[in-house]
């Protein structure tokens, strides 16, 4: 933008310094205030709110934060969320640090690195949905693998813990999911100066001491911004958890869902205020650890 | 697909009426309507109709605009979404098309007017279930929301339901029907004769309940009775003891395996079934059918301890009055006029005026839908699908075996927010 500058005389007007830095920075703080602050500030207040089978009353209540806070469901439901996260979360940074590992240090030509990597891209093309649900004539009591199993004669009776359980619902995030750890990672890997790792090695280090001293170190940043996708997005999920586990099993944003669907608006407001304190603390935290900025 | 109205907005569609329907209006004559059709289509009248979706039916609509010349906008949605639309938007509708429980929570916040029974005509067709809870004279009167019990109130603006059959019905009853569990036959191994018999641990692993939890808990009381667990002083009104007891054994089977998953919709169950992942769970008669047309094999299961029903009705909301009102109850005339039920009842529903569906029926259909009786030739659905073929029986029997032996209705418990907040920790238990 021009216009800046405020020393220019003899123009018909005259911005005043502080306007032009406004006015650049207006449509962002637009976006943000209309479609995120103030979405925030609403559910906030009618968390506060009293309801009934059909109406909300504003009010100042707080027994929907007693009662989220006080139940032992939530504890145990925020559990079985932090749960699926954290072992979502060891599994995907395994599997997309060394994917993008291979990508950034094996595959000799860009030329090549790039059709792999978009290779990795290629179950995006269909939905969340889709990709999720076709686990279940896969994993099913008379599905691929059960029948496979059973006409092998490997089991004699179908597996059933294969379909409808936690393995499940952990399953489909991983394959839902790594993609969002390889990308951040493999753009660290890349960036990382080749020569480092012939310095380590000229100075005598073994290919696992270039690794652990050289790489996982730079590539921290990466791991950091894979993490907060891969953390915020099980903490959100509720599909997954309900095609997965059949119903069985419970997610923090499932219990919202559930309220929602009862019109329990204000208890659902009040737990996503908790949900959204809480993951602000996680990413806060891994924010400490890690500098991202290091990365941008 | 319906027709759309010419016009949108509610002012210029409100100002056609008043003008343009007036004349129509005193033609039709409050109070004496002496037959229909009364052609509508001079003058553009619609009725806006919400409800729960189940007879939310296109062919309705069109059957409708071409017999009556009213333009029917339906708008289907949840139960839940439902009882709050008919809450707080009582603007937003003509016709409620919901369920009596529903009802229950709705008609004393004032939204719908109670129909005068004398403008009613086929009033005098309603099977006696909407009107004394009993079927026939000796039935016993099931527990939870029965329809009779919220089917009247003492005046047109009272606000509370009358003990007793009154001239002002709530709602005109039209669709209705027995719930029961479903099974796959060829895989159960044994009769199954008891609701008890889906905690058998002989099908551990195998077994769904619904998660909708007005109507699980229901299917939830009928089991925890029929295992001689308890004995519910109304299983439709839970009192918090009987709740958590009801909740702490379903916790309980969930966590030694009991349940194979939980269903929400009409097609979860139908692939839970299909698939083999369960052999025995809650279902709807819709969903029986539809495993049967992928030919696998799927019954309807009786049970000795009686049915969990459902009936629903259209109401008329407080605002209608003139033409418009008239319009109404012309419509709800021609509904239970006879089409319309032998509609529902070929889509294995009950409708309320049983005697004049049966003119719209073949022998053959009203044998196998209403009478039990075995099909002669091939049973079609409403839209022309071989839904059995010749020489099948109906599950369960004919409609007085059915709807004779209702152990209990849908419901809504004066505890009801307890039970919702005690269900939620059954399923995240």
């Amino acid at each position: 933008m021009s216009g800046s500058r405020t020393n220019d005389t003899g123009r018909q007007f005259h911005l005043p310094a502080w306007l032009p830095a406004y006015l650049q920075a207006a449509p962002l703080t637009i976006i943000l205030g209309g479609f995120l602050l103030l979405p925030l500030l609403m559910i906030a207040i009618v968390s506060f709110w009293d309801y009934d089978f059909a109406r909300m009353y504003p009010d100042f209540v707080t027994f929907n934060y007693s009662e989220t806070l006080g139940s032992w469901i939530t504890w145990k439901t925020y559990l079985n969320t932090l749960k699926f996260a954290a072992i979502v979360w060891a599994i995907t940074l395994f599997i997309g640090f060394w994917v993008a590992y291979f990508l950034a240090f094996h595959v000799r030509s860009t030329a090549m690195q790039m059709v792999l990597f978009l290779v990795c891209t290629v179950p995006f093309l269909t939905s969340n949905i889709i990709r999720m649900i076709s686990w279940i004539p896969v994993l099913g009591r008379n599905g691929l693998i059960n029948t496979a199993l059973v006409n092998t004669g490997i089991t004699t009776e179908p597996v059933e813990w294969l379909l409808y359980s936690d393995f499940a619902v952990v399953l489909a995030m991983v394959h839902l999911y790594t993609l969002f750890m390889v990308v951040p990672i493999f753009n660290t890997l890349m960036r990382i100066d080749k020569t480092l790792v012939e310095a380590a090695h000229d100075a005598g280090a073994t290919t696992w001491q270039v690794l652990t001293n050289v790489i996982v170190p730079l590539a921290k940043p990466g791991m950091a911004i894979g993490t907060i996708f891969v953390v915020t997005l099980v903490m959100a999920d509720f599909s997954t958890v309900q095609v997965m586990s059949g119903g069985q099993s419970a997610s923090v944003a499932l219990m919202m869902k559930n309220q929602m669907s009862l019109l329990q608006y204000p208890a659902a407001a009040a737990n996503a205020m908790v949900l959204l304190v809480l993951v602000l603390l996680l990413v806060a935290a891994i924010l400490r650890v890690v500098d991202i900025r290091k990365e941008l | 697909m319906t027709e759309k109205t010419k016009t949108s907005t509610g002012i210029t569609r409100r100002s056609l009426l008043k003008t343009g329907a007036a004349a129509a209006g005193v033609a039709a004559g409050s109070g004496a309507i002496t037959g229909f059709p009364t052609i509508w289509a001079q003058t553009p009248i619609t009725l806006r109709q919400f409800g729960t979706g189940v007879s939310n039916i296109n062919a309705i609509a069109e059957k409708c605009k071409a017999d009556l010349g009213i333009t029917l906008e339906m708008t289907a949605t949840d139960s839940d979404a439902a009882a709050q639309r008919a809450v707080t938007q009582p603007d937003s509708y003509d016709i409620a098309d919901i369920e009596y429980w529903i009802l229950k929570k709705v008609f004393p916040t004032g939204v719908i007017q109670p129909m005068d029974t004398k403008k009613l005509k086929y009033y005098d067709k309603v099977v006696p279930l909407f009107k004394t809870g009993k079927l026939t004279p000796d039935s016993v009167i099931a527990q939870g929301t029965a329809p009779h019990t919220v089917g009247y109130v003492e005046s047109i603006d009272a606000k509370e339901f009358a003990s007793g059959e009154t001239e002002w019905f709530t709602m005109m009853p039209t669709i209705y029907n027995a719930d029961t569990l479903g099974i796959r036959p060829d895989l159960v191994g044994r009769e199954i004769t008891t609701w008890a018999d889906i905690m058998d641990p002989a099908f551990k692993g195998k077994t769904s309940i619904l998660n909708i939890p007005s109507i699980g808990i229901m299917d939830a009381a009928m089991i925890m009775e029929a295992m001689g667990n308890i004995k519910y002083a109304d299983k439709g009104n839970m009192t918090k003891e009987e709740i958590d007891a009801t909740i702490d054994f379903l916790i309980k089977a969930k966590q030694d395996g009991q349940f194979r998953a939980f269903w929400k919709s009409f097609d979860e169950s139908v692939n839970l079934m299909a698939s083999g992942e369960v052999v025995i769970q809650s279902m709807w008669s819709p969903a029986v059918a539809a495993v049967r047309s992928k030919g696998i094999a799927c019954k309807y299961q009786p049970l000795k301890e009686g049915y969990r029903s459902w009936g629903g009705g259209l109401g008329l909301a407080s605002h209608l009055s003139g033409a418009q009102l008239d319009a109404a109850y012309e419509y709800i005339n021609w509904y239970t006029s006879g089409w319309v039920g032998g509609y529902l009842n070929r889509q294995g529903y009950y409708s309320a005026c049983m005697d004049t569906a049966k003119d719209y029926m073949s022998a053959d259909e009203w044998g196998y839908w209403i009478e039990g009786k075995p099909a002669q030739g091939d049973i079609l659905s409403p839209e022309g699908k071989v839904m059995e073929k010749a020489g099948a029986v109906r599950d369960g029997g004919s409609f007085e075996e059915r709807m004779g032996h209702v152990a209990c209705w849908n419901s809504v418990m004066d505890e009801d927010r307890y039970m919702v907040r005690r269900w939620n920790e059954f399923i995240a238990s």
